[in-house]
């Protein structure tokens, strides 16, 4: 009793030391003041889309015509626009709400670096993604195939090493897969839980397909599989015994990283998905390597967005697609010029997130489709960080992907990182956080109200256990709000009558937003893009390329 | 009281066993040969204890006063002890007498500690109880600090912060100890601003060592500096002793003076004799015109490019007395152009048609610096070579690296390069490593003299640098590309193995 008596008293003694110079520290360190560290909220002005919704948008002055339009300027309505263009056809017009193209995947930069906003990276990809392959190729991310069929991708555009690092019990240990101080049966868990994981990722189902794929619509209707999709994967983990803490917190960072909600609100096909659902290969990469660019996908969308031309119209909020005797007609209000405007076309894509139809198509002002409400989606923070230096850290050294174990946030990415430098300098982190402790409507709320200062401080405060050193050096730190980030794959969604019903067109008009798809993925984004273009061409007679 | 006075007890002991294990490891760090350090510096420190336990004896008057100076003493000593030794290796001469002076200094005070303690107490239990009950506190603190110390306090706060928390928890005790006995003592104050002025000291010390750590380990050099500089990019230190030069970067040796030379022209002759016609060269890396002063005994060469990242450095070799000496003034021949630029970025945008590129980079001792080593980098270098072109690759030691060497050969291959690897003994450095690239297979037979005055090449010799012993033969290995930096792993584990480097 006394000898743990005594070891408790040393302890909190020890603690105690600690905090005493830690303290002096602070003090030598902040003389007792604050920093500021200048930076802004960003990016879509949320006043846009709520007027949006308030409507009572005058009468448009000027009407044009065009074949097509594209409503939506993401990966989704970039890849249609590709498409068109490159099938040598030019009579379209893409209208995107924000001042810049990109959408989700759009990126930044400043005199350190290109940076990411949103999207920031895509795996190696599934040979049954085929358009994906297709365009890769047309880009030079692809520049062959070896002898077994695997993609040879360009060496600047694969994630370089050290590629991620988690930060556990105060030092960073190379990979996030939770690894250092674990007991043997956490291991064991850890072990089991990959196996079955390696199981379904080779499944297939009754019908042959395999069990989980990119697009997700290739995938098996087996019913043995898609039963996953009736409960969480909290729950799913419950039922095989899986409760080991750093399994769980893995699962549920995959969960959030994904899809931007944790394990006990995704759907188990979903979050099964994450982890079998990528077969990718490559012939100079380890399959599970992923490719990214300094200002993450906003690269690919830059390259999707150049084959187009002028034919891209930026602060342009489409707030009506009506229906014509013949053909669509699409009104929208020109936010740089505040005049309203209007374009005559045979067929609309729709590339904005399907749930915005309810505000803008004119079916639905009628009756509003119940399959709609379904579609929720999940709130993100994206702040980046510029720093005159790199961040320091005890053991693994910076990579690309940095996470800290049980931490509000998904960690940074570094923008740098994939540069030529050969000593480390200046360089901006971009930092992700899925505003998932509260459910998404309050989660929306609460984010309006918070100013830049708290966005500030949650973010710094977060990384503050890896990276004291931030406070004092940050140069710079802006933060980006998406309302609607991503698609939550909520049990009974991917599956269910809802997304079925949404997939489908209404005449001349067909959607092709990813969120359809049940998980925002670059792949579905892109896929769903390049068929609403083919369609457009096929109902315009006009010859689809192979 | 009593019991919090013992608990008192197993504090300083386990701050006084602290001590003596930093000293100890310290000791092996710097000296190296742990048994004879470990083994001197307790028996210096136990030997130090009794002279102080025998000194003891004469302490009269307040006692508690005393035991409250001997514990500031050890605290402020005791707790910068391991950051004084790390900075003093370098500049003080008689480094293991202020090593063994310090062990003798705290193993003394802490010598002291117990006797007055146990004098101190003495009144409160009987003689057996107060012996029993000091020496368990005594013997429990021991095993507390020799536990800690490798498990806990070396992985997570190092050598110097561990130091100096523990010389804080000194000067709490003493702190404590004012506090219990305030009544009793003639000058508490000046004790309790003594005490809090140490306290502030040592935290500003915890606070900062990372400061400490990192001058003192600059200062890693066993000759004389006659310069050093942190440029924006790295520490630039020249040394001189007994007419030897040597440049370290980073406290990594990038030659000596003494046999450069050898070096130097092992990178240059075997290639640069071989180009059918030489008329532009590239340097890549060698800020220290060393290479260039080769390049330049060719009249056949019109132009040489220098690109070094560091401006600091061209400008040295452009400058200083001592070196541009050794350098023959290359840098400043009308020959040569020197761009300031990191290579890899500066070689994506630069337009082609090099008939030799000397590629002289620090080794790949991490991933930024490996990236010069991947396929990417090195398909750069086959568009700047010119079709009947050369290139030579510096590639670290075979004989100490030997899967970094090969893995470079395997690089250079798997982008098309055909290659002719090759050695050379440089004192200073060890057995050396190179790699001829070219887009046709360079032949080393064939080619024209060598410049008559080389101090060490002959062409008689050439053939047999391409040869490679067992020791030394080549191995299989990844190719080293961007996203799997194979060679920094390899070079990683070959050099950690290897005695003295790393
Ligand atoms: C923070 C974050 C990180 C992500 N990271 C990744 C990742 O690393 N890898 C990955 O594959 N996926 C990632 N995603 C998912 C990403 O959403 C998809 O990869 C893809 O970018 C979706 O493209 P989209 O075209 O379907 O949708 P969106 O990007 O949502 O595009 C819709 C476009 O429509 C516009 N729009 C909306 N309403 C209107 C209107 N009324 N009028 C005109 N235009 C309108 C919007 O401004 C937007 O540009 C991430 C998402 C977020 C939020």
């Amino acid at each position: 009793m006394k000898a743990l008596w005594t070891r408790r008293r040393f302890l909190r003694g020890f603690g105690g030391g600690i905090a005493a110079a830690g303290l002096l520290a602070a003090c030598g360190r902040l003389g007792g003041s604050r920093r500021e560290i200048p930076g802004r909220i960003c990016g879509a002005d949320a006043a846009r889309a709520h007027r949006l919704r308030a409507g009572g948008f005058p009468s448009p002055s000027r009407v044009e015509r065009a074949s097509c339009v594209i409503v939506g300027g993401g990966i989704a309505g970039l890849s249609a626009a590709w498409r068109l263009s490159k099938a040598g056809f030019e009579d379209f017009v893409l209208l995107e709400l924000d001042e810049a193209s990109g959408g989700n995947s759009r990126g930044g930069e400043n005199a350190i670096s290109a940076y990411p906003w949103g999207a920031h990276y895509v795996p190696l990809v599934n040979p049954e993604s085929e358009a994906v392959l297709r365009m890769f190729q047309e880009l030079g991310v692809i520049s062959g195939f070896d002898a077994a069929g695997r993609p040879r991708y360009h060496e600047l555009y694969l994630c370089a090493e050290p590629e991620e690092r988690l930060f556990l019990q105060g030092a960073w240990q190379s990979g996030i897969v939770p690894r250092e101080g674990l007991s043997l049966e956490e291991r064991d868990e850890m072990a089991r839980f990959h196996e079955k994981m390696a199981a379904f990722g080779a499944a297939k189902g009754g019908d042959g397909r395999w069990a989980f794929a990119i697009p997700v619509d290739l995938s098996s209707r087996d019913p043995k599989i898609l039963t996953l999709d009736r409960q969480s994967m909290a729950q799913w983990l419950d039922g095989e015994g899986l409760r080991s803490r750093p399994l769980r917190w893995y699962v549920d960072y995959c969960c959030r990283d994904d899809f931007g909600t944790p394990a006990d609100q995704v759907s188990a096909w979903a979050g099964i998905h994450y982890f079998a659902g990528r077969r990718g290969q490559a012939a100079n990469a380890e399959p599970n390597t992923v490719l990214t660019w300094p200002e993450g996908n906003g690269w690919l969308a830059r390259r999707l967005r150049e084959a187009c031309g002028d034919r891209v119209r930026c602060d342009a909020v489409v707030y009506k697609v009506a229906a014509e005797s013949s053909g669509r007609r699409v009104e929208y209000w020109d936010a740089r010029g505040d005049e309203t405007r209007a374009l005559r076309a045979d067929q609309v894509i729709y590339a904005a997130p399907r749930f915005t139809a309810a505000y803008t198509v004119d079916e639905y002002q009628r009756s509003r489709p119940d399959a709609l409400a379904a579609f929720h989606y999940a709130p993100w923070l994206v702040a980046n960080l510029s720093l005159p230096r790199p961040p320091r850290g005890k053991g693994a050294p910076l990579a690309w992907d940095n996470v800290l174990y049980e931490s509000p946030g998904l960690g940074y990415v570094v923008a740098t990182h994939q540069g030529l430098k050969s000593v480390p300098g200046p360089t901006v982190l971009t930092y992700y956080r899925p505003l998932d402790q509260e459910a998404p409507v309050a989660a929306r709320r609460s984010a309006l109200a918070r100013s830049y200062a708290e966005w500030q401080d949650m973010t710094l405060n977060d990384l503050d256990r890896a990276h004291p050193e931030l406070r004092a050096e940050a140069e710079r730190l802006d933060v980006w709000l998406w309302g609607h980030g991503m698609i939550r794959p909520e049990p009974g969604f991917l599956w269910g009558p809802a997304r079925a019903a949404a997939g489908r067109g209404l005449s001349g008009l067909h959607f092709a937003h990813s969120d359809m798809s049940g998980m925002s993925l670059f792949e579905e984004a892109h896929e769903r893009g390049i068929a609403a273009a083919d369609a457009v061409l096929k109902s315009l007679g006009k010859k689809v390329p192979a | 009281m009593s019991y919090l006075l013992l608990l008192s007890v197993f504090v300083i002991a386990t701050c006084g066993l602290v001590y003596e294990l930093v000293a100890g490891t310290l000791a092996s760090y710097l000296l190296g040969d742990s048994v004879t350090q470990f083994s001197t510096v307790i028996g210096v420190y136990l030997f130090s204890m009794g002279i102080g336990s025998y000194l003891s004896k004469y302490v009269r008057g307040n006692l508690v006063a005393v035991f409250i100076q001997v514990e500031l003493i050890i605290g402020l000593v005791g707790g910068f002890s391991a950051a004084l030794l790390f900075a003093s290796f370098h500049y003080v001469a008689g480094f293991r007498a202020l090593l063994y002076s310090m062990v003798a200094l705290i193993g003394t005070l802490v010598g002291l500690e117990i006797p007055l303690l146990m004098r101190i107490l003495k009144d409160r239990f009987e003689f057996k109880d107060l012996v029993s009950k000091v020496f368990t506190f005594d013997y429990i603190g021991a095993l507390v600090a020799s536990l800690l110390f490798p498990l806990l306090l070396i992985p997570r706060l190092g050598l110097i912060r561990t130091s100096l928390l523990f010389g804080i928890f000194n000067v709490l005790v003493a702190l404590w100890a004012l506090h219990l006995f305030r009544n009793q003592l003639g000058w508490p104050k000046l004790l309790r601003g003594a005490g809090t002025l140490v306290l502030i000291l040592l935290g500003l010390g915890f606070a900062y060592s990372g400061r400490i750590q990192e001058w003192s380990e600059t200062a890693a050099f066993s000759e004389r500096i006659v310069f050093s500089k942190s440029s924006d990019y790295q520490r630039i230190v020249l040394t001189s002793e007994s007419d030897e030069l040597r440049l370290y970067l980073n406290g990594h040796l990038q030659f000596s003076s003494r046999d450069e030379y050898r070096y130097h022209e092992a990178l240059v002759h075997v290639g640069l004799r071989a180009v059918p016609q030489p008329r532009r060269v590239l340097v890549l890396g060698g800020g220290d015109g060393l290479a260039v002063r080769e390049i330049l005994k060719y009249p056949e060469v019109e132009s040489v490019t220098l690109v070094d990242l560091d401006p600091e450095v061209t400008h040295l070799f452009q400058t200083q007395p001592l070196l541009t000496k050794l350098n023959g003034g290359s840098l400043s021949s009308p020959k040569v152009s020197v761009v300031n630029a990191d290579a890899f970025i500066w070689a994506k945008q630069a337009a082609p048609g090099y008939d030799f590129v000397v590629v002289d980079f620090p080794d790949p001792t991490n991933f930024s610096l490996g990236k010069l080593y991947t396929t990417a980098f090195y398909r750069e270098l086959e568009r700047l070579l010119a079709p009947e072109g050369l290139a030579v690759v510096q590639s670290t030691s075979p004989l100490v690296a030997r899967k970094s060497f090969w893995c470079v050969n395997r690089s250079l291959n798997s982008v098309g390069f055909k290659t002719l690897p090759y050695h050379v003994y440089v004192p200073s450095f060890g057995e050396w490593g190179f790699i001829l690239a070219g887009k046709l297979e360079p032949k080393i037979a064939a080619g024209r003299a060598l410049p008559a005055d080389l101090k060490f090449l002959r062409e008689s010799m050439l053939q047999a640098l391409t040869e490679f012993p067992p020791d030394m033969a080549p191995v299989e290995t990844e190719i080293n590309q961007l996203n799997n930096q194979a060679l920094v792993r390899y070079y990683e584990e070959e050099w950690a193995r290897y005695p003295g480097g790393g």
